[in-house]
Parts: structure tokens; C-alpha cells; sequence
């Protein structure tokens, strides 16, 4: 369980969060929606130490965020931030396998080598695994990137705008997968979305934040209105619902 | 590439031993004791420094590269090396008596300032714009280049400044070269530590949601990159582009997994300023090229290589 409680944060002088709390049980698929510079981004890079916290508390089961030591807590939750600038050229099968460094620190073992070539697989790398990040699509650096955070092998999985680069096959197929993990392994995925619809369309829970605020949470058709719309996004698309899910008229 | 690189080194490391001006034969080795006693105190010293200068700067350089982010810079002429310099010219002015290895710790400690300085300054560029690093690493170094020629004018020392600032191989003999053993057990160490440093290269925001320590990396690497600098300048002089020209080749083939890439950066490194100093000993002979001279030749042109090829790749 993820249980973020009081947290404000300021930069520049200016409030990114403010007294955000919530409690993420373990399992499931969470998004989370917002406008731009809701604090989104922020509050999944507290979550996993990224950023120093600043007021509040952050714990990941038993450990406290902060205080615990990065490994341990790299055993236990994975991050792809958004837009990693990955400056080191890589073949994509190193990449997925730094994803195993907080289990081996350097020298991997049989159980090391076996996750990556199952992480390879899942996201159909395989065949191009001998090739460098700066040979291959945007779309398939970006399934590298989601990859070599699942080779972490965690329980928590953390994904900030993982659609981001990635055509609506490619996007659907990410997405499919991420519920396929919450669902029959037992991850729990927070993931940071910009279409709704996605968010409608995969997640279990959709937590919405504007002005560094939790401003709704439940699930996707208690959460997605035109109200929410109006008032977060402020933009009066319409809503309709097919099949029981609210989709966004663009 | 590593296959050439590993067949190459053997062959110039013997071929350094035979070519100077004292003309030597392998034939005399089995008749002639003082043969033995040119190679033990002239060209082994000399082949061993080129070998040991040519590895840990372009290992170093490839160290940097990743910290600054940036595949343009290298310590040598981005300010550590100047620095390296700076701070062998204050304590010789300033404590003229100073032991080698006082002298040796302020280029190290100046080296390290130089470094930092650097990695601060170039921090707030935007990384859409990545020629912007070495244009203002090349400034810097300046900057701090010319501090210390304005010291050494001062000081009245401008000559000396010439033996810092431009490496060359022929002073070098048994008992004056032995500090650079510290800048190979210098770069052992990043080679111990190279997965870490390879995982800053992902970003650091990546490397910390792996749990690595990146102010911990970040200090080890600039550790190495300074002491390997001021070993080369306190006891060679200035080696300009191999910390710059070899990582970028080594990185087209290789990739930059650091514990695969660094072995063979290093034995290219060291191919390189040998080559370069056998050619220097030959071209003009029986006077002597400088190395520095010669690799600003060679490394220019090489340089260039890979920038036109990148530019055209993309």
C-alpha cells in the first residue's frame, strides 16, 4: 500500500502541492488525470524519491520514504520517468537489463538474465534487442523504456505519461498489457495520463488533480463527467457513454 | 574495432622500444648490456607513460562525457586541465621548495575544482542544444588558461608554463614518469565502479529510481577525471583530444555499456598517443615532434571524422 499523507510541495516559491493525501492498496491499475501542471509529475517523483519531500509523509508497505535506504526501496517500486533524456547509447537489450541493478548492482546472476529476457518478450523486443536507442522508432524506445522498468521486477510499478511517442495500436497495446500485469501478476500501476479516455478505458481508479489538489477520486465513470471536464479542464467536450464507459468526445 | 586495437598495441608497444635516437636493433639485445640499459631507463619509461597517459585520459575523457551529458568536452581542455596547471604553478611560487608530492596534490585538488566548476556551469544549458556545452567548456578553459599565464607572467615563470601546458614524451625517463601509476590506479577504479556510471547516462533521474547514488558516482568520477589530469600535466604536460576523440570512436561501435566499452577505450587510448609519439620520433628525426603536437594533428582530423559521419547519419 501507498499511503501519501499531508503532502505540500513549493518551487520557486510556488505551490505544486498542496496537502495532498491518499491511500493506494495494493493491485489495480490507478490513473492519474489533470491539467498541465496540476502536480501530476510531482507527486509520482515524491512517491518514488526523486524529489526530496518537502512536508508530509510518503510510505511504500513498510518502508518510509526518505528514510529508507534506495535499494530497498528500488526492490520494491519501479519509475519511468517522463522524457528520461537518455544520453548513454545503449542496445536495447542492455537498457531493459539496468533495469535489474538494484538486484545485482552490477554483476547479474541466471535470475537477472531471465527477467530481462522475459521483460524482452513481453514487449516484443526480442528481435530488437542488439540494436542501438538511437537506430530504432520513438515509439519502440519509449516500449524500452516501459521494459526495462518491469525487468525491475517490483511490485509497484510507477509510469509517468508512458503513451507518450506511441501510436493508438502501440498505446492500446501498452495499456492492455499494464491491466494484464495489475490483474493476473499483482502489480499495482500508477500512471500518469493525459487522454482520458485511456484513463477510462484501462484504469481501475482515476484520481484527478488540478491546482495541487486531489479533486476527485473513484472510478473511471464516477470520475469522468462533464462537471469534471468543465471544471478542471475547463473545456465543455461532451461525454457520452458506450458500452458503460464515459468516452470524451474530442 | 577491438580486435584491430588489441592486435595494434602489442606491435607499436614493441616497435616504440626499437625506434629513437639511439639507434637499437633487437639483434643487440643478446650481445650488448647497455642496450638493456637504453631500454630500462629511456624507452620502456617512455613506452610505459605514453601507454598509462593514452588509457586513463581517454578512459577519463569518456568518465566526463557522461557526467557533463555531452559527448564535446574533455577534462584537458575543459578547464581541469588548466586548473591542473593553476594550481602546480601557485605552489611553485608560492612554497619553492614544495615536494613532488605536495605539487601533486594541489594539481589534483585544482584539477577537481576545475571540474566542478565546470559540471556547475554548464548545468543550466538546455540539452536541445548540445554544442552550446563544449563552446562554453571551451570558454572556461580559457578563461582559466589564461589566469595562469597571467600568474606565470607575474611570477616570472612562462617558461615553465610551456612544459605544463604542452605534453611531450622525451624528458621522460626511469624515476620521472612513476606518477602516473597513480592515475592508472586512478582509473581501475571507475572500472570497478563502470556500471554505476553507465547508469548515469540514463539520466538521473532514472539512475535514482534504480537506488543508485548519484552524488556518490558523480564524486568518484570527477575523483578519477582530476587526479588522471594532473598526473598527466604534473609529469608529461598538457595531452590534448585523446579524451575526446577516442571515447566518440570507441562509442559508434561499441555502445556506451561502460564494463564492455572502457577496456577497449582505454587500449585505444593507449595506441593512439603511442602511435603518435613513435611517428613524432620518427618524422623529423633525429629531432623530435612533441605528442601534443602530433595528437593535435591526428585528433583533429579525427575529430572531424566523426562529426561529418554523425551529420551525415542523421
Amino acid at each position: 500500500m501507498i499511503e501519501v499523507k499531508g503532502v505540500s510541495h513549493d518551487m520557486r516559491g510556488q505551490a505544486i502541492l498542496r496537502d495532498v493525501s491518499l491511500s493506494l492498496p495494493r493491485g489495480g491499475v490507478t490513473a492519474l488525470i489533470g491539467p498541465n501542471g496540476a502536480g501530476k509529475s510531482t507527486l509520482l517523483s515524491l512517491i518514488a524519491r526523486l524529489q526530496r519531500l518537502q512536508r508530509g509523509r510518503i510510505t511504500v508497505d513498510d518502508l518510509t520514504v526518505g528514510a529508507c535506504a534506495d535499494r530497498d526501496l528500488a526492490r520494491l517500486l519501479a519509475i519511468m520517468p517522463q522524457s528520461s533524456a537518455i544520453s548513454a547509447r545503449l542496445r536495447v537489450g542492455e537498457l531493459v537489463g539496468m533495469g535489474r541493478y538494484p538486484w545485482h548492482g552490477g554483476r547479474p546472476g541466471a535470475a537477472d538474465h531471465a527477467a530481462v529476457e522475459a521483460a524482452l518478450a513481453q514487449f516484443d523486443l526480442t528481435g530488437l534487442r542488439h540494436r542501438f536507442l538511437d537506430e530504432i522508432s520513438g515509439g519502440q524506445r519509449q516500449r524500452a523504456l516501459v521494459a526495462m522498468a518491469c525487468a525491475q521486477g517490483t511490485d509497484y510499478l510507477l509510469l509517468d505519461e508512458p503513451l507518450n511517442n506511441l501510436d493508438i495500436a502501440a498505446s492500446r497495446q501498452l495499456m492492455a498489457l499494464l491491466r494484464h500485469m495489475a490483474r493476473d501478476q499483482g502489480k499495482s500501476i500508477v500512471i500518469v495520463l493525459h487522454d482520458i479516455n485511456y484513463a477510462a478505458g484501462f484504469a481501475d481508479r482515476v484520481i484527478a488533480l488540478a491546482g495541487g489538489r486531489i479533486v476527485a477520486d473513484g472510478p473511471p465513470a464516477e470520475v469522468i463527467t462533464p462537471g469534471l471536464l468543465r471544471g478542471v479542464f475547463d473545456t465543455d467536450a461532451r461525454i457520452s457513454v458506450i458500452d458503460g464507459r464515459p468516452v470524451v468526445v474530442v | 574495432m577491438p580486435r584491430l586495437v588489441y592486435v595494434l598495441l602489442p606491435v607499436l608497444t614493441v616497435l616504440s622500444l626499437f625506434v629513437g635516437t639511439v639507434p637499437l636493433r633487437p639483434a643487440q639485445l643478446l650481445q650488448d648490456p647497455e642496450a638493456w640499459q637504453l631500454i630500462a631507463v629511456s624507452r620502456l619509461p617512455r613506452t610505459l607513460a605514453a601507454l598509462m597517459a593514452g588509457a586513463t585520459l581517454a578512459v577519463t575523457g569518456q568518465i566526463l562525457q557522461t557526467l557533463a551529458r555531452n559527448r564535446f568536452i574533455e577534462p584537458m581542455t575543459a578547464g581541469a586541465g588548466q586548473s591542473a596547471a593553476l594550481g602546480v604553478l601557485l605552489v611553485t611560487l608560492l612554497v619553492p621548495g614544495a615536494p613532488v608530492w605536495a605539487k601533486m596534490a594541489m594539481a589534483s585538488v585544482a584539477a577537481l575544482a576545475g571540474s566542478i566548476g565546470l559540471l556547475f556551469l554548464i548545468r543550466p544549458l538546455p540539452p536541445s542544444q548540445p554544442l552550446l556545452v563544449p563552446l562554453v567548456a571551451l570558454v572556461y578553459g580559457g578563461v582559466i588558461g589564461a589566469g595562469v599565464t597571467f600568474v606565470a607572467y607575474q611570477g616570472d615563470m612562462l617558461q615553465y608554463l610551456q612544459v605544463w601546458l604542452s605534453g611531450e614524451l622525451s624528458g621522460v625517463l626511469r624515476g620521472r614518469y612513476e606518477l602516473l601509476w597513480l592515475a592508472a590506479l586512478a582509473t581501475a577504479v571507475t572500472w570497478l565502479i563502470a556500471d554505476r556510471i553507465t547508469l548515469l547516462g540514463l539520466g538521473e533521474k532514472t539512475a535514482r529510481g534504480l537506488g543508485l547514488s548519484v552524488a556518490q558516482v558523480t564524486a568518484l568520477g570527477l575523483g578519477a577525471v582530476s587526479v588522471v589530469t594532473a598526473m598527466c600535466v604534473v609529469t608529461l604536460g598538457a595531452i590534448p583530444f585523446v579524451g575526446l576523440v577516442v571515447p566518440n570512436l570507441v562509442s559508434r561501435r561499441m555502445g556506451d555499456n561502460l564494463r564492455e566499452a572502457l577496456p577497449v577505450t582505454a587500449a585505444a587510448g593507449a595506441a593512439l598517443v603511442l602511435g603518435a609519439d613513435i611517428a613524432g620520433r620518427v618524422i623529423r628525426a633525429p629531432f623530435e615532434i612533441p605528442v601534443s603536437a602530433m595528437l593535435g594533428v591526428i585528433g583533429a582530423a579525427l575529430f572531424l571524422t566523426v562529426l561529418y559521419k554523425d551529420s551525415a547519419r542523421d
